[in-house]
């Protein structure tokens, strides 16, 4: 980029307005509004699988919005962690548990209010939150990308690295707890069954899925 | 104008080899299977050793009716084949088979990352064939298909992590340009663990439980018929072409070769790729399958742990020789 034109950004990116939006944040919105309509879709669906192949679709315009804000290494651990790990988990339990095909009656929960407020307010507590953390602050899109790999990477080991620590310990709790809670329902099935032998391990695998 | 001239020449060339390169190792397995079981394979279609076998396939399966199932899930029984076979096309414009900056359909930054990511969401496809065929061979295939994905995935991830430790980058093109030729000896268990995850995501034999013809018919795919289970049988050989071209980019230095590396490095890169094709059709004519369990064991208490062991020794020749 050449000086005139960077001086042309600069000037760009400090008289930023809602009413001046460039292809980039009409791109974001519109790929906004297609995620939050498939998460409804997700939540409101009667048919077991069809929500989650939704929440496919939710996340993966999640990843696209990442995209757009140049996180590509964000976008896709995404794909790769919630589509391609958590989403296919899903449909295992889904299909171990017979899904029907076709809609569901019994798919409608009596506390659907109750998850509607605390939806809503998880909402509201995170938009404000962002809002008010992020509030003037613009991503350059022209310059060198600000959420590449190596940025994130750099920013993360460096400013961030006891959180991250913190986290991994967290996750290995959870771990450990998993494990722990699938060997104890092992044992009680053992217990109770050990009159009438059953296949070893079966019940165990199952409980680990769910 | 030139740019966008660009972009199209790059996305229709991929587009071509997404189209022949399958074939092409689809006719391969044709006749070296056949010979390696003392058969002839294909003769006629074509005339010369029935070169066109695989076009004919192609017209014959276009003719076939395509049906669904009464008791299907309509739209997501037509959506699967697309859902299949699209991601090893996104995954093939990523790959770079040259050292220039023309050899690459689209440079990714996160290039490893893309590849993996995308090809796990391929998996989908065979999950959504599964559940909506209303079939329970079909429904089994599809247990197994995601059974055998969240056993493998793991491995494979961590086989391309090493890479990327060693090379400091996670870009693709990155990674080649930090080969060295000691890294083969370095990162050949990475390698293996690698190869063989990608098979058993492929569902290739000896790990295509998923899809065991014996046993559940032909597993997700039971219910398919025409063009769409051509789709299914391209999406698989595309991912042969996509396993074996990102094994020779991470792990056999892709464009690097003992000679003549300049101005024929894409060269290199073919042959690679095709000699690990071969060796993926080898595979398919010399072992039985394996069961369930030995799938899941196999994974779980050999390559996870290898895999392990293999980013600990990149880590620590990594600290060694900085």
């Amino acid at each position: 980029m050449n000086p005139a034109s960077a001086a042309l950004a600069t000037a760009a990116a400090g008289t930023h307005g809602f009413l001046s939006p460039t292809g980039v944040e009409i791109a974001f919105l519109l790929v906004g509004v297609v995620t939050f309509g498939a998460a409804l879709v997700t939540v409101s669906t009667k048919q077991l699988v069809h929500a989650a192949l939704w929440l496919v679709a939710t996340l993966g315009g999640l990843a696209v919005e990442y995209l757009l804000l140049t996180a590509e290494f964000i976008a896709w651990v995404q794909v790769l962690i919630y589509v391609g790990s958590v989403v296919v988990l899903l449909l295992f339990g889904l299909m171990l548990t017979k899904a029907p095909i076709g809609r569901s009656p019994d798919a409608d929960s009596g506390n659907r209010w109750a998850a509607l407020t605390v939806a809503i307010a998880a909402a509201a507590a995170l938009v404000w939150v962002v809002v008010d953390a992020f509030r003037t602050t613009w991503i350059d899109l022209s310059g060198p990308a600000s959420g590449s790999t190596e940025v994130t990477g750099a920013s993360l080991f460096q400013h961030w690295v006891l959180p991250f620590e913190a986290l991994s310990v967290l996750l290995l709790a959870a771990l450990v707890g998993a494990i722990v809670l699938s060997r104890k329902a092992k044992a009680d099935a053992a217990a109770t069954a050990a009159s009438t032998p059953t296949v070893p391990g079966s019940r165990s695998e199952k409980e680990g899925v769910r | 104008m030139n740019g966008a001239l660009d972009v199209v020449l790059r996305l229709l060339a991929v587009f071509v080899v997404f189209l022949t390169f399958p074939l092409i190792v689809g006719q391969t397995e044709h006749k070296v299977m056949a010979h390696m079981q003392g058969r002839l394979g294909p003769m006629y279609a074509g005339g010369f050793h029935g070169w066109a076998q695989l076009i004919a396939d192609g017209v014959k399966f276009a003719q076939k009716e395509d049906i669904v199932p009464a008791g299907a899930d309509r739209r997501i029984f037509q959506l699967a084949p697309a859902v299949a076979l699209l991601p090893y096309l996104l995954v093939l414009l990523a790959i770079p088979i040259g050292p220039s900056e023309g050899a690459v359909g689209q440079a990714v930054d996160a290039g490893i990352f893309f590849v993996l990511a995308v090809m796990g969401v391929g998996v989908l496809g065979s999950l959504m064939a599964g559940w909506a065929s209303a079939n329970k061979f079909s429904l089994l295939g599809g247990l197994r298909t995601a059974a055998q994905l969240l056993a493998y995935e793991l491995p494979m991830l961590l086989a391309a992590a090493s890479v990327a430790m060693a090379a400091g980058t996670v870009s693709l093109p990155g990674i080649l340009n930090a080969f060295q030729w000691w890294w083969l000896p370095w990162q050949i268990v990475g390698a293996i663990v690698f190869f063989v995850a990608g098979l058993a995501e492929l569902q290739r034999p000896p790990f295509d439980m998923p899809v065991a013809d014996s046993e559940i018919i032909f597993g997700a795919y039971t219910e398919y018929t025409g063009l769409r289970f051509a789709l299914f049988l391209l999406a698989e050989y595309a991912g042969i072409i996509v396993l074996c071209g990102l094994t020779t980019v991470l792990f056999l230095g892709g464009w690097h070769g003992p000679w003549g590396a300049d101005g024929l490095g894409w060269l290199w890169t073919l042959l690679k790729t095709a000699i690990l094709a071969f060796v993926v059709i080898w595979l398919r004519v010399t072992y039985p399958r394996l069961r369930e369990d030995q799938l899941q064991k196999l994974s779980w208490t050999l390559l996870v742990p290898l895999a392990l062991a293999q980013i600990a020794l990149t880590g620590i020749v990594k600290v060694v020789i900085s």
